[in-house]
């Protein structure tokens, strides 16, 4: 989906890029330095304007997987359709990514949610709150060490057992 | 929750302390909503100078949850997503996992869903303009166009037994079969909606009161729409022309001949109105798929080994009998490569997308969904701010935001 010229043109403005190809789609590894810095020259200069989303995989228990947090970023460009999938890896402790709400405005909502479910803090966002679980949340339950039910925020709540409730 | 922002060195005069401003709380639970969301708004009179949403009461883990159960359980927990059209939810999430594992449905499966998903577009379609009418005062129209819905229902009932949660898909394939039975009703439901689609857009497009309550309110332009992610009919009521039907076609699309409905002005209005054309274009596919619904099989072949085999071929061939033994042991199931990829249909709402990650097990790594409400919803503080407070409801309305999808 992703145009050889994009490529290339990406490659020369750009050095120690990793590209994939799975399914059709293309993927690129970018180093975190310079994660801003490819992000601009897709929207500014490859006409990368439309934003589709940003998410985070915890690549805690994954096999052979080296990093902890993989950043996704998929961008389209509405005028030929063409899509890619830009990736960067970032590690415990503390991780953070620069912010891209100062390219796309449609980033504010999408990492405020990575921050409150991954805990990855966007360095320059504008209004980096917890978006969908409350405020007074310890946690951050999309990571893979959160269990599924048990632990966590449970225990601020008394346990009934049936007979107490 | 703190409902303030962070200062920022913007422009903006409202940043600044000002004591006589109100403060407004709508919601959690407020009739005009629609869904559970709560909206925490500062006035100068009756202006809204700033609008802080809240979302979240309906947060309940759907990706987490994604990442324990199976490609096809988890369908079940896509139906509660976008809960106005759960079938289109269906063909979102198979349609990502079969791109996942690299399948493609027979042509019959693929003409299926893409009735069913057109047939969710105008449910979805007909409720979210309903409950624009019926916030903006115009009632009769809420119920004129609530009727054909039930309509809609009775169809998924014919196809798979379920009115609301259909959960009609599986990977690979679909739960039943398409009737002839749900065929005439389909034939005798397109017939009906044209009567009701005139006498609707009758008693609205040119009703005084409704245009002087959207006209001009909310407006989105281009350069923000795609600035800010917009998608659907949303994007397409302020001149984005992009409609993944016909940008990227997945199912049967390229075989279908239809019009991608563009507006200009970016107001509540054009988006009314987009929303309508929609619904005759969803119409016109569905009335060339029913007429060229290919025949064969509904599900994928046994040599796939993703969808189970007819119990006639588990009983009488050693392959359906393998195949069938392959998927339902609980340390086989699916072959899923170690591979992630994205895939997006066009939901009625906007672009849904689901982001996989496979481990090779049953069940994704990662199942991320890419909810056009969440991002429209996000649009909207830009979108209310220096409108009186009447108008929250047309725009919120508008956006059609559903909670469930807005939070999963």
């Amino acid at each position: 989906m992703t145009e050889p010229s994009t490529i290339e043109a990406l490659k020369a403005a750009h050095s120690d890029l990793t590209f994939s190809e799975f399914r059709g789609q293309t993927r690129v590894v970018v180093p975190l330095a310079s994660i801003h810095d490819v992000l601009t020259t897709l929207k500014e200069q490859l006409g990368f304007d439309y934003l589709v989303d940003v998410t985070c995989v915890d690549y805690l228990e994954y096999r052979d997987a080296a990093d902890r947090f993989g950043m996704v970023y998929l961008l389209a460009r509405v005028e030929t359709n063409e899509r890619i999938t830009v990736r960067t890896f970032v590690n415990d402790p503390e991780p953070t990514v620069p912010s891209v709400v100062d390219l796309w405005e449609g980033a504010n909502w999408l990492e405020r949610e990575v921050w409150d479910l991954f805990g990855i803090r966007f360095d320059g966002h504008p209004d980096l709150r917890r978006i969908v679980l409350p405020d007074a949340f310890q946690a951050h339950p999309l990571r893979k060490d959160y269990p599924l039910q048990g632990r966590g925020e449970r225990h601020n709540f008394p346990v009934l057992t049936r007979a107490e409730g | 929750m703190p409902l303030t922002r962070e200062p920022h060195s913007g422009d903006l005069a409202h940043d600044e302390p000002q004591p006589y401003l109100w403060t407004m709380n709508i919601g959690p639970q407020h009739p005009a909503t629609h869904t559970t969301l709560r909206l925490v708004m500062k006035l100068d009179g009756e202006r809204v100078i700033d609008a802080m949403p809240d979302i979240g009461y309906l947060h309940s883990g759907f990706e987490k949850l994604g990442e324990t159960l199976d490609y096809n359980q988890y369908v079940t927990v896509t139906d509660r997503m976008n809960y106005v059209s759960p079938v289109a939810n269906n063909v979102a999430w198979h349609h990502a996992v079969e791109k996942l594992m690299g399948i493609e449905v027979p042509p019959r499966c693929q003409y299926i869903r893409v009735i069913v998903a057109e047939l969710a577009r105008i449910c979805d379609h007909l409720v979210c303009n309903g409950a624009v009418g019926l916030d903006t005062g115009a009632f009769t129209f809420f119920m004129y166009v609530f009727n054909p819905r039930e309509f809609v229902l009775d169809i998924f009932e014919a196809m798979c037994g379920a009115r609301f949660t259909n959960s009609y898909t599986r990977v690979g394939g679909l739960t039943h079969d398409i009737t002839p039975e749900a065929i005439e009703l389909i034939r005798a439901f397109l017939k009906k909606m044209t009567t009701v689609l005139r006498d609707s857009e009758n008693l609205l497009n040119r009703n005084r009161i409704f245009i002087d309550r959207t006209k001009g309110v909310g407006v989105l332009t281009r350069e923000e729409a795609i600035n800010r992610s917009a998608s659907g009919p949303i994007a397409r009521a302020s001149g984005v022309e992009r409609d993944l039907r016909i940008d990227e076609p997945y199912l049967a699309y390229k075989d279908f001949d239809f019009n991608v409905c563009v507006a200009t002005a970016g107001d509540s209005y054009a988006r009314y109105l987009v929303r309508m054309a929609e619904i005759r274009e969803s119409m016109k596919i569905i009335e060339q798929a029913v007429d060229n619904l290919p025949p064969g099989p509904v599900n994928i072949g046994i040599d796939e080994r993703a969808r189970l085999p007819e119990s006639q071929a588990v009983y009488s061939t050693i392959e359906g009998l393998i195949s069938h033994f392959e998927l339902v042991m609980s340390n086989r199931g699916l072959t899923v490569p170690c591979g992630e990829s994205y895939a997006a249909t066009e939901a009625p709402n906007g672009e849904l997308g689901f982001y996989l990650v496979g481990d090779g097990t049953s069940a994704a790594y990662r199942a991320r969904c890419r909810p056009p409400s969440f991002l429209h919803f996000s649009l909207f503080p830009h979108l209310i701010r220096g409108h009186m407070l009447s108008d929250v409801v047309a725009v919120l309305g508008s956006l059609n935001i559903i909670a469930a999808e807005l939070d999963r």
